[in-house]
């Protein structure tokens, strides 16, 4: 399939693309941030509320029931969409900051004590930081920190000397949300596991870029959100091999997570269960369900192709402008670009590319010390998704054309 | 395209791209530095007060035009004020930003910022410059009290 050939109608599955900013056209280039959602999507949740709204897991009538099994039916899809073995090692939460926030606490609390030692990379989204910092002002372990190239991969030669026998998790982004450079996963779980090191992948931009296989990468955990992928605000996954679930203590406490409560003593319930206290975000997760579907239909090998042949045009035409420095060069990289136009604020620019309809991320994306490193305050960043075409890359490259009249260079 | 025009007009781009008094003063004896999470400028503003007047005030920054600027046209401003002048000044500016009304006189160059008050997200750049002179005059605390 082609996305190009029926781009005009895959555009109509989205109604927000219809949007006209001052007028003008939207050009939405902030996908990296979060994906515009499909009718299909928007239809299943106001089905699931106008239809079978009910808690799930606890009525015997029928509305629970069928909720129950709408909502079991997503974690079967989301299984299938990152090929988890077994469906209780797929827990939803609210989004990738939450799963990883449950690992750090649950996992840290079991297995990192004073004196261990964190391993990320210097690429990682503040969510991918904070917690485990956290867990570190809790236990007293320390970060190690893979680096950074110039071209924004990561330095992986060192590895040996960065992993140690205190190391106790590593966690690594699957691609960068700020430069959309596509990382040697694999190849960094295979080394950690030589040393029985686990590790965990925050695949928030991989979902709707690449195909994610847990078996394949055998990786320990893999954490993404719905929204980044056209699906609803306030669901995620969190995938965890089972024998790590079985050994961690639950994350947050209440109804469902537990099989018997005395005030003397509380069994806990079964996988996946025993991480999803409280009702979840039944209709997110049926909504999820349906933008998988979505997804599906189009092929994933056609949205892969579409995505590079922008990400190549739009570096193409941004080559011409000149004083722009690209951020981020990757030979593997998914459709985000990120640069700077000479010293002019990223903040300057977004404001006038907003007035032709653009909408970019200007910024430090929650990469400050990935920022730091590079000597810079922020990036622009244009990030693409299926929907996108190539006249919205002219758009963006028309009117960062004013911003130069408008500084006067 | 008159909002963004408005918004970059000449003085701003003027003060965004060669601020004045941008440069790290030994003698100042009161300091403080700034910071907008959200884009990540930071400022560091000096000053060197005698009694409640302003001898001197300088700053250094990392930040967008709007942000520069309105740090570059504060310190021209506030150069041989007292603190009471500065914090008056300060109120009609904010004014000047989160209101439809009509600009108050007095302002000076200030009133070349007029232009943000389009742009809800951009206030925090405008006035980033002068809450951390705040901070270093230390108007947010105990003076407002003793004032």
């Amino acid at each position: 399939m082609d996305i190009i050939k029926y781009i005009d109608k895959i555009r109509q599955d989205f109604p927000a693309l219809k949007t006209k900013v001052f007028g003008k056209p939207l050009a939405y280039l902030d996908n990296a941030a979060t994906t515009q959602k499909p009718q299909l999507m928007l239809d299943a949740i106001e089905d699931y509320y106008s239809a079978i709204n009910a808690n799930v897991h606890r009525g015997v009538h029928f509305l629970s029931e069928s909720a129950t099994e709408a909502y079991e039916g997503a974690r079967q899809r989301l299984q299938q969409f990152i090929n988890a073995k077994h469906s209780n090692e797929c827990i939803f939460v609210r989004g990738t900051t939450e799963a990883i926030n449950l690992v750090a606490t649950s996992f840290g609390q079991q297995f990192v004590k004073q004196g261990d030692e964190i391993v990320l990379t210097q690429m990682e989204h503040h969510s991918n930081i904070v917690p485990w910092k956290l867990l570190c002002e809790r236990s007293g372990a320390e970060l190690r920190i893979i680096p950074v190239n110039n071209n924004g991969e990561l330095e992986l030669s060192n590895l040996d000397a960065i992993f140690s026998e205190r190391t106790k998790i590593v966690a690594v982004t699957h691609i960068s949300n700020s430069l959309g450079t596509i990382n040697p996963v694999k190849e960094i779980i295979s080394k950690a596991h030589e040393r029985n090191i686990p590790v965990l992948i925050d695949g928030a931009q991989a979902a709707a870029h690449i195909k994610i296989d847990v078996q394949d990468l055998d990786c320990d955990f893999y954490v993404l959100s719905a929204h980044k992928c056209y699906g609803p605000m306030g669901v995620g996954l969190l995938y965890a091999k089972q024998k790590w679930l079985e050994q961690m203590p639950p994350y947050q406490g209440g109804g469902d997570m537990i099989l018997q409560v005395t005030f003397e003593k509380i069994t806990y319930n079964s996988l996946p269960f025993k991480f999803e206290a409280g009702t979840p975000s039944v209709a997110d997760a049926i909504g999820w369900h349906a933008a998988l579907d979505y997804l599906a239909h189009l092929d994933h090998k056609a949205i892969a192709q579409h995505e590079k042949v922008l990400l190549e045009y739009c570096v193409q035409r941004l080559q011409e402008l000149p004083h722009l420095k690209f951020w981020g060069t990757a030979k593997n990289k998914a459709p985000i670009v990120s640069f700077t136009l000479d010293d002019i604020h990223p903040h300057d620019i977004g404001t006038i590319v907003n007035e032709y309809g653009v909408a970019v991320r200007t910024g430090h994306h929650c990469n400050m010390p990935l920022m730091d490193s590079f000597g810079i305050t922020g990036t622009v960043r244009a990030s693409f998704g299926l929907y996108n075409t190539i006249q919205e890359v002219d758009q963006l490259c028309d009117a960062l054309q004013n911003v130069h009249k408008i500084f006067r260079r | 395209m008159d909002n963004i025009n408005n918004l970059y007009q000449e003085l701003i781009i003027d003060h965004g791209t060669e601020p004045r008094n941008c440069h790290v003063m030994p003698n100042s004896n009161h300091d403080a530095e700034g910071f907008n999470p959200l884009c990540g400028d930071k400022i560091h503003v000096y000053l060197l007060l005698d009694n409640d007047i302003i001898k001197d005030i300088s700053f250094i920054s990392k930040g967008c035009a709007i942000s520069t600027a309105s740090a570059s046209i504060m310190s021209e401003i506030l150069k041989g004020k007292t603190l009471q002048e500065a914090q008056n000044i300060f109120l009609q500016f904010q004014h000047l930003l989160t209101t439809e009304d009509p600009a108050p006189s007095g302002l000076g160059k200030l009133i070349a910022l007029a232009g943000v008050r389009e742009f809800p997200s951009r206030v925090k750049c405008a006035t980033l410059a002068w809450h951390t002179f705040k901070d270093a005059a230390q108007l947010n605390k105990s003076r407002e009290n003793h004032d």
